[in-house]
């Protein structure tokens, strides 16, 4: 193989730079500038190439538009009023829940709503809801609590991701257009998001499916028994169950 | 009528500017910052290269962005006090309005694709449409909200920071895609792919697409970072070459790649944050749990790649 491997170097970069986590903004930055100084221009061509390329690309960041919108609806309660919408889910089987919300946050991505689902909804709602809600048909064994606290958080990783290409502002979806279009490809976010809109239906259905399995295998967990306030505070001692 | 498309979307850019400036601005009041002066700078670059990009000489830009990666290097990009509200306050906003809360979110799609289909400037529209929605969207959260003006500017300015540095990765990648592009990157990626992958097969190609979105965000834990190598080498030569649709297959690389970041240990923020967050014992419960879904998902996605591109 010829030298032209070496243009390889920026990936190299990439790699090794988001591996050891340094700044990703810089090693992105030095990976450009690398690949284009093997590729043999000089350095005044490289800061001209670097200048147009971003400057062409300013389209990808043009979702930083609709923050203040989504900023002044947070500041007047937006999350307070998803948590009551949430609620509403009381009387659900956990992974009809974990359906549902999964569902509503592929819905709130799909209108651009920017919420970081594990801080500020996982932990603090479908987490102790599901958990309610396994507690009020069956006995919770301690390995199926840690299944019910992977189940919340794919729930929310689910619906986060196949919903946010549904948005014809999102990063992503800008990220496609201005890659495609540099490439000689131009294509617009509208075709893009609605290119989005059958897999986003797919993994609600997959997601459904999988949850519906859950629930079976919580059933076969333990014996039915009435209501009883769940007691998450109780230590277990096993560490890793095998299986 | 369409060549006013380009001054227009020339015109969202400078507003791109002024909401990156005016954090930039309040960045270097904000005496609670303990780095306002490099943060500021930090976001004034930023809001330069937006707001005067088109007037400014490519190099002076590319000089600029430098500097942007060498504060952000430097960890000088930090957030003061930010104003969210009292739990109070947002309480009585969702007291008072309800779910109409969710309004202005709406519009802004609504508005956003209702003018990409109906206007009429030519291949800017798109890009242009959002701008417009954005605009539209906030005047219509401001009206309903019934927000002091310094509250709505002070609300812009937390959520840039609250995305933060970050938010402009996307950016820096299509930059570096482009870079790529004009070193030649995809030809050698696709010509050490060619011995692998028969070059006049479709299905190889969408096979060989997808894996190599799959396993490169496994591998750097960032799907962006992933479909811009990813796309010029693969891509392009060995699908949307023999005849794929650019739109379907871009769309679905992407979500491909996303299978990729539900099993990556290196995706820490999705994977490792609830563990921690959960109080988990399994470091890897979540990733256990998300691998079959992932497996099935990437499948299908393949399936319909294949069948609905060409």
């Amino acid at each position: 193989m010829g030298p032209d491997w070496l243009v390889l170097i920026g990936v190299v970069i990439i790699v090794v730079g988001f591996l050891l986590k340094l700044d990703v903004i810089a090693v992105v930055i030095v990976a450009a500038i690398a690949t284009a100084l093997v590729s043999g221009l000089s350095f005044p061509e490289i800061l001209e190439l670097i200048g147009k390329a971003w400057t062409d690309n300013r389209a990808v960041s043009l979702f930083l538009l609709t923050l203040p919108m989504i900023a002044l609806s947070e500041r007047y309660g937006l999350k307070e009023q998803a948590i009551v919408l949430i609620n509403r889910l009381q009387a659900l089987t956990p992974g009809r829940f974990l359906t549902m919300y999964t569902v509503l946050r592929q819905l709130t991505g799909i209108f651009g709503i920017r919420i970081s689902g594990m801080v500020q909804f996982v932990r603090p709602i479908v987490h102790p809801m599901t958990a309610a809600a396994a507690a009020r048909q069956a006995e919770v064994s301690p390995a199926n609590e840690e299944k019910i606290k992977a189940e919340s958080a794919l729930s929310e990783n689910i619906g986060n991701f196949f919903g946010q290409n549904g948005f014809v502002a999102a990063s992503g979806v800008l990220l496609i257009v201005g890659t495609l279009d540099s490439l000689g490809y131009p294509v617009s976010p509208e075709q893009i998001a609605f290119a989005s809109l059958p897999m986003i239906g797919i993994a609600a259905v997959v997601a459904a499916i999988h949850f519906w399995l859950f629930d079976r295998k919580l059933r076969r967990g333990g014996p039915p028994k009435p209501p009883v306030p769940s007691d998450p505070a109780a230590p277990s001692s096993e560490g890793a169950s095998h299986e | 009528m369409s060549d006013i498309g380009p001054q227009l979307l020339e015109a969202t850019f400078v507003l791109v500017g002024v909401l990156l400036g005016i954090t930039g601005v309040r960045s270097l009041l904000n005496k609670s910052n303990p780095r306002r002066f490099t943060t500021a700078a930090f976001w004034l670059l930023l809001a330069i290269t937006f707001a005067f990009g088109a007037v400014l000489p490519y190099w002076v830009t590319g000089v600029l962005i430098l500097a942007i990666g060498a504060l952000s290097l430097a960890r000088g990009v930090k957030t003061g006090k930010l104003d969210e509200g009292t739990p109070e306050e947002r309480a009585a906003g969702a007291r008072r309005l309800r779910s109409w809360i969710f309004l202005p979110a709406l519009a802004l799609a609504g508005i956003a694709v209702l003018i990409s289909t109906l206007a009429p400037f030519g291949e800017v529209s798109g890009t242009l449409s959002i701008g417009v929605a954005s605009v539209a969207a906030l005047g219509i959260a401001w009206a309903m909200t019934r927000a002091p003006a310094g509250v709505v500017v002070a609300q812009g300015d937390r959520m840039v920071q609250q995305v933060g540095p970050i938010g402009m990765l996307p950016q820096f990648l299509a930059m570096l895609g482009v870079v790529f592009t004009s070193a030649g990157v995809g030809e050698v990626v696709s010509n050490g792919i060619a011995g692998i992958v028969p070059e006049d097969s479709p299905l190889a190609g969408v096979i060989a697409y997808c894996v190599g979105m799959a396993l490169f965000t496994i591998i750097v834990g960032n799907t962006f970072a992933a479909f811009t190598v990813i796309t010029a080498g693969i891509g392009i030569p060995f699908v949307i070459a023999l005849g794929g649709d650019p739109v379907v297959v871009g769309a679905l690389a992407m979500t491909a790649g996303f299978c990729g970041t539900l099993v990556t240990p290196m995706a820490a923020n999705f994977n490792a944050l609830p563990v921690a967050l959960l109080e988990m014992k399994k470091p890897y419960g979540v990733i256990k749990a998300q691998a079959p879904l992932a497996a099935v998902l990437f499948v299908i996605q393949v399936a319909l790649m294949y069948f609905w591109a060409f």
